[in-house]
């Protein structure tokens, strides 16, 4: 399984898959600053893994593929920009790319633009003059290695939709000249909110076990964590990327314990700790404990110091809820949604009895948008429960299991209903 | 550089707040201003409203003139620029500016490129 091997017959296509997973993204995003074309130079960039695919076979796979495939692509750009006889700039676009080509060895300052390449093409894909749906698809197309298949499969809609999206997306990005540069220091704290949450969404869409195919679920899942750890690289002293990769990681740990073997929701306190990813976990409280030391705390450190605690409990009774009650007060603060408000009465009524959580729920209960939302119920149920009010949680337990959308968890929901009936 | 088209939309303000927004006239000066002192402004101006509009179609060579707006909509548009900018990015930062945006709404519509006039060399050689 060697990239730079002799190109042993059968490996060639491996091979090509590799550098596509791994080179196509960073090809393409310095190929962009060099045409100021994204169309044109994702063509060019896929023209070359189709020579790829065409020679390595024959030729046997090159010692580093990825040089090979930036050379042809800017081949295939300047052939295609030759052809072009619309762009009013492109006898300098020309002059430049032929010059890079001519160039034996890259300058010092070529190779730190290339750095930034990558980072350029994030905050292009996720400019805020593009609806989130569409940065989504073209964060995922461009920076993943997803197909527009893949994608469109992933978010549950036709190819033939998911391909007019990214389009429109990109037409838009020439047409409106949205810039292909890392913003200013000062609309950047803004705009690099607007990426991570484009990463947050496309993990979250990988997570939740609500639709769709678990195989490309796990897929997204991955490019999240690609796209953060590739952010942590880039942008290592913004706390907040160091936050949400650490997030990411300390859920994902868990994402193969959260299912057992017929395919049911298996909660928290339910799973087995040792199907936990321990290298994720490692990978996350590292990242955790780097970015907690920056003193910038930010929604996803605090998520993912949260998760870190349940993590690091020796099993769920041990778990510290005294911190995560704080932790999730703290989150109330800085991003204050109904949810958050929810999470954090579970959690104090853990950490200081279920009169105090239910304290902070009951104002809850009028929330016309968490109305029909079953964790409500099944938490106020809980706390009910636990205050010895068997009336009243056995109504809530009752709205809990009617709203309750999964088998699973709906044959839980009726277990804990029972066992309030006095046998 | 790229033009932009700001357009400026609001729906009809009560007597009281066309008072208000009368008070506003030196905002707008010192907007116009700054763009352009920045060499971003082409042109802008404010609209009569809708009131004052005429449709024109021409069916089958006849000329058709309609009183009133094309179509009638609670927001209406009241005003223009028409600005040169670096990007898109440069553009919105402009339209946040505009003092309608705080109770109106400011459409950036990029201006298509048309390149530069063929008149010489290999653009007008390739001219069909």
């Amino acid at each position: 399984m060697n990239a730079a091997g002799e190109g042993r017959p059968g490996e060639e296509p491996l091979a090509v898959e590799r550098a596509f997973r791994e080179e196509r993204a960073a090809v393409l995003a310095t190929l962009i600053r060099h045409v100021g074309d994204f169309q044109l130079a994702e063509d060019a960039v896929q023209d070359a893994f189709a020579a790829a695919v065409a020679t390595w076979p024959r030729d046997g796979v090159p010692s580093n593929p990825g040089a090979w495939i930036t050379t042809a692509a800017r081949r295939r750009a300047i052939d295609r920009l030759r052809r072009t006889r619309s762009l009013a700039d492109r006898t300098d676009r020309l002059a430049e790319l032929v010059r890079l080509d001519l160039q034996e060895h890259r300058s010092v300052t070529e190779d730190s633009l290339i750095a930034d390449d990558r980072l350029r093409l994030i905050f292009t894909c996720c400019h805020p003059a593009l609806a989130m749906p569409a940065r989504v698809a073209l964060t995922l197309r461009t920076l993943g290695g997803l197909t527009t298949a893949e994608v469109a499969h992933a978010f549950v809609v036709s190819e033939p939709t998911m391909g007019k999206r990214i389009v429109r997306a990109k037409r838009k990005i020439a047409d409106a000249h949205i810039p292909y540069r890392v913003p200013s220091d000062d609309e950047l704290p803004d705009r690099l909110g607007g990426v991570l949450r484009v990463v947050y969404l496309i993990f979250s869409e990988g997570y939740s076990a609500s639709a769709g195919d678990r195989l490309v679920r796990g897929e997204l899942c991955g490019e999240a964590i690609r796209l953060g750890r590739l952010l942590y690289r880039l942008m290592p002293d913004e706390a907040e990327v160091g936050g949400l990769l650490a997030l990411v990681l300390l859920h994902d740990a868990r994402r193969a314990a959260r299912v057992d073997a017929e395919g049911g929701y298996v909660a928290l306190d339910q799973q087995d700790r040792s199907r936990w990813d321990q290298g994720r976990i490692r990978e996350g409280l590292q990242a955790l404990d780097r970015t907690v030391r920056l003193r910038r705390p930010g929604q996803y450190q605090l998520q993912a110091a949260i998760t870190a605690l349940h993590i690091q409990a020796s099993d769920a009774n041990a778990t510290d809820w005294a911190r995560i009650a704080a932790l999730y007060g703290a989150l109330v603060k800085l991003s204050p949604s109904p949810v958050v408000e929810l999470n954090r009465a579970a959690a104090v009524g853990f950490a200081s009895g279920p009169d105090a959580g239910l304290e902070l729920l009951e104002p809850l209960l009028g929330n016309a948008g968490l109305e029909r939302y079953q964790p409500l119920h099944a938490t106020h149920a809980e706390l009910l429960r636990r205050a010895g009010d068997l009336a009243g949680a056995r109504r809530a337990y009752e709205r809990a299991i009617e709203l309750s959308a999964n088998a699973v968890e709906r044959s839980e929901l009726e277990r804990r209903l029972h066992t309030l009936n006095p046998s | 550089m790229p033009k932009y088209m700001l357009l400026l939309y609001r729906d009809e303000p009560s007597p009281q707040e066309r008072e208000e927004r009368a008070s506003e006239l030196p905002l707008w000066v010192q907007f116009n201003e700054s763009l352009r002192d920045a060499g971003l402004l082409i042109s802008g101006d404010p609209l009569h409203p809708p009131d004052a509009a005429t449709t024109v179609r021409v069916r089958s060579e006849e000329t058709e003139i309609l009183d009133g707006p094309f179509a009638v909509t609670k927001e209406y548009l009241v005003g223009y620029y028409l600005l040169e900018c670096a990007d898109l990015d440069e553009a919105l930062k402009q339209a946040a500016r505009v003092p309608l945006a705080r109770y109106g709404s400011v459409e950036v519509r990029p201006v298509v490129d048309l390149g530069p006039p063929a008149t010489a060399g290999e653009e007008a050689a390739a001219a069909p």
